[in-house]
């Protein structure tokens, strides 16, 4: 009962100018800063708590509540700017790079609160690993991108191990037989959807728990795109995928379940398939109809 | 084909953590390491600044003996007034006041407490004035650059080195009397170089300063932002304009001393222009600072929007006079910025002057740009290189007169900047 | 309907008066550089028909005081550029041995750890150093650092001369260090902010971040913003002047008098000069051969930073 009152409190202090714009499409209902579907689970691996988010002054994310299960892969859907990055980045707490940046509120990762002050966010990031956006590989060559994450961390006692574990990373990656020859060329080099590839073979090199996933196709063609799409169904058995895409289709079609942001709410979350066959929230439904966003 | 490690994750963690500890070590010490650069810099700037200030600010002060001097009719003879013998005035004041001085090397040691600069001081006072001839005045004299260093602090108080045992004597007579006094030393800022340090000034240094800048500043401003206006409102993108821009880069980055052959040859040897002048000294300077003043001039026009051009365009104004009643008056401060940071620039510049002689021991003031001159550094490194010690306090004196222009022609460009900031 | 024609028609007239006037004032700076390469390859040539190319290129020894008198015997002088030209470059190099490491290091901090605060203070400070006239570095070298360090040495059991290459090159080295900090600062920042995203999302701490991502990445910005230095090191010349010696000694040995190029310049210009004497044109020769090297480092610095740029933009 505290909770749902706080939420409105924040609700009205939203940006009016925000607001004020898809005021049509719902807004003033007083409904809608309640999470309706099943956010929470039994037995999570992750468990967010009455996140809150705010960049200055201004509210990005509130006070969020949603649990993650093992190996699913959840995709979080929603217009530009709702939160959806914002709150994938409270997850290895990628947001403590941005001064302004404030995180309210618990996230358990197998039962252990991430997002206290003192804790190692560089023992986080080895077992939640992220893959960004726009591919990043780091100006060095293949292996040495691969190798990057491994050779911080100490994960390799000599050479012929760290040599497998870039093998490894890499054909679980899916980009072994295009690159075995090359390894040592620049990760640059390579075409946007290798590149982004390549991104996930570094990140899996770790052996994360979570992997945080930022819009990993919106700069790829739709063949890389579906090469990364297959590549996500396969790492679903050994890691738990975090996914924020702008594209429904692809939402559909990778994930288990499906979370639906606005304006810094998380709206509604269910199974993917109930999502887009039978949204409950109106604003959900307007959003896969494509009224906005 | 399982990962070394196995899908295991825990192994993972505790070989992260293993590392942990090490890692943090490292990171704090590359943090130290940064701490200490950013400490290291400012301590050179705190020893620089703080080494020629503890240097340089006893030279504004003077030290000066009172003297009662009889203005002796009979050695003012008001026809040879001009050429009379004013030292002897003074020597017969020193004798009169320590009357118990016999024999030559005594009074030898006595006249050297006083500086030869005394004698031009009662000249200068008896020709402004002939009623003092014939009176007798107590008279504050300039003293000599040793004993003034003596007073200083920056020669021991012990005979055999500089003073012997008499003069010493002397000199804590002459504190026990009052007659010896720390004034501000006025005529460093009214008189030209001086074999004798306590004579010397940097006015004419600095009026060859102004002279020269003032060249450099008339030559360069408009012609940077003639070639700026050119290469940024009607030069089309092309290879001559690509020549040029690599032109102007590389100009910008060439050594200074460079610019200093180039007026030898050209200037002095082709042109037959007059050496140490400040007229050649202007031109080289302006040629070395064209590059900087081009830069940030483009770099004005390029923060004034299109729209501006666009809507004067529009309504009839020719592409010349959108440049000129638009653009320019609106790029204007920072240009003038930029020309300032170039003028700074010149203000300290050295070497080039050196090659073209503005390196003369000039005692004048120059008056005219074509008139024998040296700038204000180049006067520092002069007296830097002069076997005085008394030269040192005043080298340091001057450079802190040097850095004061400088700052206040930074510290101007940044008030121009920061007032005239536009948003667009 | 005439008159508009006629006022226009002037208007055209002056329009192009003006271009050809901005036109003019572009084509000064294409003049300097004309005037530059003119003024000292003229005088070089008049040195080369005196001293051949290949004695004043490869020559050991530099004495072009003997020469003074043409008709002596043995009174060539000796050309040989090669120790004053090692001279000059053990200067340089002490003078990046000291910038490049704090110089770097400071623009590390001040961009990547410290709080703005600090940097708005800071940062400024820094730029003073670079604003000091080099003149004022000259006298600070010759009057303040050369007789600590002699002191020192001395009291270390050293030999040290009064003139040597180390002050030099110490105090020169203090003058780059803005200079190596602004352009790396500069560089580092154009770093994209998604490569250290992405180091940190693998659990890198910063400093790994910054010593195996962001300045490999930065590094040819950084490598042409050391040659850049480097240029400005071998063109300096009050400090050399005031602070180094003026023998050409071929020696490897920081703390012994060695001369430079701008050294040699100055000795042979100031003062009389006649316009035959080999000494005397050893002096543009001398700045043939600074204003070649260091047009090629500029160039190829320049060059380096605007792919650089581009790679990243």
């Amino acid at each position: 009962m505290c909770t749902t009152m706080k939420k409105r409190l924040d609700c009205n202090s939203l940006n009016p100018g925000a607001a004020s714009a898809v005021s049509d499409e719902g807004l003033n209902d007083s409904n809608r800063c309640q999470t309706v579907g099943e956010p929470l689970l039994e037995n999570p691996r992750i468990s967010c708590r009455e996140i809150d988010v705010f960049y200055g002054k201004k509210q990005a994310i509130n006070s969020v509540s949603l649990d993650i299960g093992h190996n699913e892969v959840i995709a979080m859907i929603g217009p530009s700017g709702c939160g959806k990055s914002t709150f994938l980045r409270c997850i290895n707490r990628m947001n403590d790079t941005i001064d302004s940046c404030r995180v309210s509120g618990s996230i358990l990762l197998d039962g252990q609160d991430i997002n206290r002050p003192d804790l190692d966010v560089v023992l986080l990031r080895a077992r939640v690993g992220m893959v960004f956006q726009k591919p990043n590989p780091f100006p060095k060559s293949i292996r040495e991108n691969v190798a990057y994450g491994p050779k911080i961390h100490g994960l390799a006692r000599n050479k012929a191990e760290l040599e497998e574990i870039v093998t490894t990373s890499l054909q679980r990656a899916g980009l072994w037989d295009e690159v075995k020859d090359r390894l040592d060329e620049p990760g640059t080099g390579l075409s946007g959807g290798q590149q982004q590839r390549l991104c996930i073979a570094r990140t899996i090199a770790v052996s994360p728990e979570v992997i945080l996933m930022d819009e990993p196709c919106s700069a790829l063609d739709p063949i890389a795109t579906a090469k990364i799409e297959d590549l996500i169904t396969e790492l679903r058995d050994k890691f738990t995928i975090i996914i924020v895409t702008h594209s429904m289709q692809q939402a559909s079609r990778i994930s288990q379940r499906t979370a639906y942001f606005h304006l810094g709410d998380l709206v509604e979350v269910s199974s993917t398939s109930q999502l887009f066959t039978n949204p409950k929230h109106k604003l959900t439904e307007d959003y896969i109809t494509g009224r906005f966003g | 084909m399982t990962k070394s490690m196995g899908s295991d994750s825990s192994t993972v963690i505790e070989r992260v953590e293993r590392g942990l500890s090490r890692r943090y070590r490292a990171e704090k010490r590359f943090r130290l390491i940064g701490v200490g650069a950013i400490i290291l810099s400012l301590f050179f700037l705190v020893i620089l600044f703080g080494d020629i200030l503890i240097k340089g600010l006893p030279a504004f002060s003077q030290t000066q003996i009172k003297i009662t001097i009889f203005f002796d009719p009979e050695r003012l003879p008001l026809d040879k007034l001009e050429s009379a013998d004013f030292e002897a005035l003074v020597k017969s004041g020193l004798r009169s006041m320590f009357p118990q001085v016999r024999g030559r090397r005594s009074k030898r040691a006595l006249y050297k407490l006083v500086s030869s600069g005394a004698a031009y001081e009662l000249r200068k006072r008896v020709l402004h004035n002939h009623d003092l001839i014939g009176k007798t005045k107590d008279l504050w004299l300039i003293a000599d650059d040793e004993l003034d260093l003596l007073l200083k602090g920056d020669i021991a108080r012990v005979p055999g080195g500089r003073f012997n045992q008499q003069q010493l004597d002397w000199i804590e007579k002459l504190e026990r009397d009052g007659n010896l006094r720390q004034r501000f030393n006025l005529n460093f800022f009214t008189s030209g170089d001086s074999r004798d340090p306590e004579l010397a000034g940097v006015l004419g240094s600095l009026s060859g300063t102004v002279l020269t800048l003032m060249l450099t500043f008339l030559l360069s401003f408009p012609i940077g932002i003639g070639a700026a206006v050119y290469l940024e409102e009607f030069l089309k993108k092309g290879r001559f304009s690509d020549f040029l821009e690599v032109n102007i880069n590389n100009l910008a980055a060439v050594p200074s001393i460079i610019f200093g052959l180039l007026g030898l040859g050209v200037f002095i040897n082709f042109c037959g222009l007059p050496r140490s002048a400040p007229l050649v000294g202007g031109l080289v300077l302006t040629l070395m600072t064209l590059p900087t003043i081009i830069i940030s001039s483009r770099a004005a026009i390029k923060a004034v929007p299109p729209s501006v051009r666009e809507a004067a365009l529009g309504l009839g104004a020719s592409r010349m006079q959108t440049v000129f009643h638009h653009v320019i008056p609106l790029a204007m401060p920072g240009m003038l910025t930029g020309a300032i940071i170039g003028m700074a620039r010149a203000l300290g510049e050295t070497a080039p002057l050196l090659m073209i002689g503005m390196v003369a021991f000039i005692v004048d003031i120059p008056k005219s740009f074509n008139a024998a001159a040296t700038v204000l550094p180049v006067q520092i490194y002069l007296w830097a290189d002069s076997p005085e010690r008394a030269f040192q306090a005043r080298t340091s004196a001057a450079i802190i007169i040097l850095l004061f222009f400088l700052i206040l022609m930074n510290a101007s460009a940044v008030y121009l900047r920061r007032k005239f900031e536009r948003r667009w | 309907m005439n008159r508009i024609r006629y006022s226009r028609r002037t208007h055209k007239q002056i329009e192009y008066v003006v271009k050809c006037l901005l036109l003019a004032c572009a084509l000064v700076a294409v003049l300097t550089t004309v005037g530059i390469v003119l003024s000292v390859v003229f005088e070089s040539l008049h040195f080369f028909a005196k001293i051949p190319l290949k004695d004043f290129l490869f020559g050991l020894k530099w004495s072009p005081q003997t020469a003074i008198r043409a008709d002596q015997v043995g009174s060539s002088g000796a050309f040989g550029v090669v120790p004053v030209f090692t001279g000059t470059l053990m200067i340089a190099l002490i003078a990046m041995l000291v910038s490049v490491p704090i110089g770097l290091m400071s623009a590390i901090f001040l961009a990547e750890y410290a709080s703005s605060k600090v940097r708005t203070v800071v940062k400024p400070l820094l730029e003073i150093l670079a604003g000091i006239p080099t003149v004022v570095y000259g006298f600070f070298a010759a009057l303040t650092v050369a007789p600590m360090i002699r002191d020192l040495g001395n009291s270390l059991g050293l030999e040290v001369s009064s003139e040597s290459a180390l002050v030099a090159g110490l105090v020169m080295g203090v003058m780059i260090i803005p200079f190596i900090s602004s352009i790396t600062d500069d560089v580092i920042n154009a770093v994209p902010q998604a490569l250290r995203e992405g180091s940190y999302g693998l659990g890198a701490t910063r400093s790994e971040t910054i010593r195996k991502v962001v300045l490999p990445a930065a590094l040819p910005g950084i490598a042409s913003g050391i040659l850049l230095a480097v240029s400005r090191a071998v063109g300096e010349t009050m400090i050399v002047v005031m602070a180094a010696g003026l023998s050409a000694n071929l020696t490897a040995n920081p703390l012994a008098a060695v001369t430079t190029v701008t050294v040699q310049i100055v000795t042979l210009l100031v003062g009389d000069q006649e316009f035959d004497s080999a000494k005397t044109l050893a002096a543009f020769a001398l700045g043939l051969l600074l204003f070649i090297v260091t047009l090629l480092l500029n160039i190829i610095a320049l060059q380096t930073v605007k792919k650089y740029r581009e790679q990243y933009d």
